[in-house]
């Protein structure tokens, strides 16, 4: 067995091998937000605006202390707006209008666990 | 069976081949055929059609002393950019 790789050139987030604890087996339950992420990257992927490599590459490039900051459906939701964005989907203008009108539906909304009613 | 080893190649951006299996040596266990080439569609490039091998390691190729069953075996999926052909 040789092993002449250098091991700083080693990415962060290849961690095969590592010593590691146990894989927390807690389940619960997802809120609104999270439940639409999701579907945002099914129909992201299928409909051609981007592939599940490039959301991986995102969250690669993210670098380990996105792993402290942000939770899974953050990191999901950082990495498909990039790829969303990098395919001409929307501007980052076009989201900043977005994300003030959003904003103005007060802080409730994005912990709801049911849609809103609509008028 | 055919022996191949892994590029040790350590390049900055996404790779589909683990680190822990760089520079190892294998035997290609099947020819899976061509499939796109994550390393590109990553970038929201094409995906040129790239031959994925399964390729199978003893433990004690992969971790050496540390392998608590050395004789076992690991499949790993490396597409061909990746081998070297040893025989």
């Amino acid at each position: 067995m040789t092993n002449t790789i250098p091991p700083d050139a080693r990415r962060w987030h290849d961690m095969g091998g590592d010593p590691a604890g146990p894989v927390p087996q807690d389940q619960h339950d997802f809120s609104l937000w999270e439940k639409r992420v999701d579907a945002l990257m099914v129909i992201g992927s299928s409909t051609g605006h981007f592939t599940v490599d490039g959301l991986r590459r995102v969250l690669e490039d993210m670098g380990p202390d996105a792993f402290d900051r942000l939770t899974y459906y953050e990191r999901w939701i950082a990495a498909i707006n990039q790829n969303l964005i990098e395919s001409g989907v929307y501007t980052t203008h076009d989201l900043a209008v977005k994300m003030a009108q959003i904003t103005a539906r007060g802080d409730t909304y994005g912990t709801a666990t049911t849609p809103p009613t609509t008028p | 069976m055919t022996r191949v080893r892994v590029h040790t190649y350590m390049p900055p951006g996404h790779v589909r081949t683990p680190a822990y299996l760089r520079g190892k040596t294998g035997v290609i266990e099947r020819a899976l055929g061509p499939f796109p080439n994550p390393e590109t569609l990553a970038y929201g490039l094409p995906g040129a059609r790239t031959d994925l091998y399964r390729v199978r390691f003893t433990m004690a190729e992969v971790w050496g002393d540390m392998a608590e069953t050395p004789t076992d075996t690991l499949d790993a999926e490396i597409f061909g950019h990746w081998l070297e052909r040893l025989d």
